[in-house]
């Protein structure tokens, strides 16, 4: 049986404002959790999930940090346990993209992208740790990681790279915390349709979508379902790394 | 409360030990502490304390008697 209660816990997702971030806030919210939603430039659309959350009555705090730097991560974590006294579940998600062919990328292109996608997890992680083992209570940390950091993509060595460093890392993360009843996981989605794809050309869709068994991109829902599931029901799955990408041949 | 009794309260309660099973020579080895444990220990032993210990301070830190040593120095 699936049980996806989450009432009593609390659950801070990093850029939550829009993507697949926003759909699994909602979906974690609609579960029952108490949410964080953190965001790092749009305001208006975090505020906005917060509203859509308060309008089934959940629970939702909205907090600004940028996650490349600690003591922003630091102060979210605070603002979370002080608001709602607890903490159980941190999904990463905030991520960026700054495409470039290796031969033409800029160093800041390379470094903007590891501090946020890399580093952001890092800092996160490493922010939450001493509240949820004070708690005693276990806990699950689902980090976004994509199909580009299992299987590289062209014109991406940056982001593929930082996610490819997500996986690693969450694979240690788990067989450094599994002793605490806390787990931890990646996802890796493939070709989702969010602003991170909209940018895409409509011949680079084209190819895309050749390269997909299910003839389709997918939608934000279907990823946050997983980290859902991952974040609830999945007591026994820990440093595993699971693709949401319609079977995608990279 | 004494700092004996009071590291010794703390080691209790963050490693699920009987307190009367601890003295000065009982070592982590002892009661079974793995990496975490210590690390989770010294975050209770800075909070109650306030105070910060460094990762190299924590490698000389065997025994209950050497935590309760480093803390009476600190404070």
């Amino acid at each position: 049986m699936m049980i996806m209660d989450l009432t009593g816990k609390t659950a801070l997702v990093t850029g939550a404002s829009r993507g697949i971030g926003r759909a699994t806030t909602l979906s974690l919210a609609r579960a029952g959790a108490a949410v964080v939603i953190n965001y790092s430039s749009n305001e208006a659309a975090a505020e906005a999930v917060k509203k859509e959350i308060e309008g089934f009555g959940g629970s939702a705090l909205v907090v600004r940090a940028d996650v490349s730097d600690y003591s922003q991560c630091e102060n979210l974590i605070k603002s979370a346990v002080d608001h709602f006294k607890r903490i159980d579940i941190l999904v990463n998600n905030a991520g960026i993209t700054r495409d470039n062919l290796l031969a033409r990328m800029k160093t800041e292109e390379w470094q903007e992208v590891i501090d946020t996608n890399l580093n952001g997890v890092y800092n996160c992680c490493r922010a939450i740790l001493r509240p949820l083992l004070k708690q005693k209570s276990g806990g699950r940390i689902i980090n976004v990681a994509s199909v580009a950091g299992i299987h590289g993509n062209s014109g991406q060595a940056n982001y593929a790279a930082s996610k490819g460093g997500v996986i690693a890392f969450s694979k240690t993360l788990a067989k450094e915390l599994g002793s605490r009843d806390i787990t931890v996981n990646a996802v890796a989605p493939g070709f989702i349709e969010t602003e991170m794809t909209d940018v895409l050309s409509d011949e680079m869709k084209e190819q895309v979508l050749s390269r997909i068994a299910l003839g389709r991109l997918g939608k934000p829902q279907e990823v946050a379902e997983v980290i859902l599931f991952l974040a609830s029901s999945a007591g026994y799955i820990t440093g595993q790394v699971i693709s949401v990408d319609g079977n995608l041949s990279m | 409360m004494s700092v004996e009794s009071k590291v010794k309260d703390i080691i209790a309660d963050q490693l699920e030990v009987a307190v009367d099973k601890l003295s000065k020579e009982t070592t982590f080895e002892d009661i079974d502490a793995d990496s975490l444990d210590i690390v989770e220990l010294v975050m209770a032993l800075e909070e109650e304390f306030d105070l910060e210990i460094s990762d190299q301070e924590i490698e000389n830190i065997n025994s209950v008697g050497d935590v309760v040593k480093y803390i009476e120095s600190k404070v």
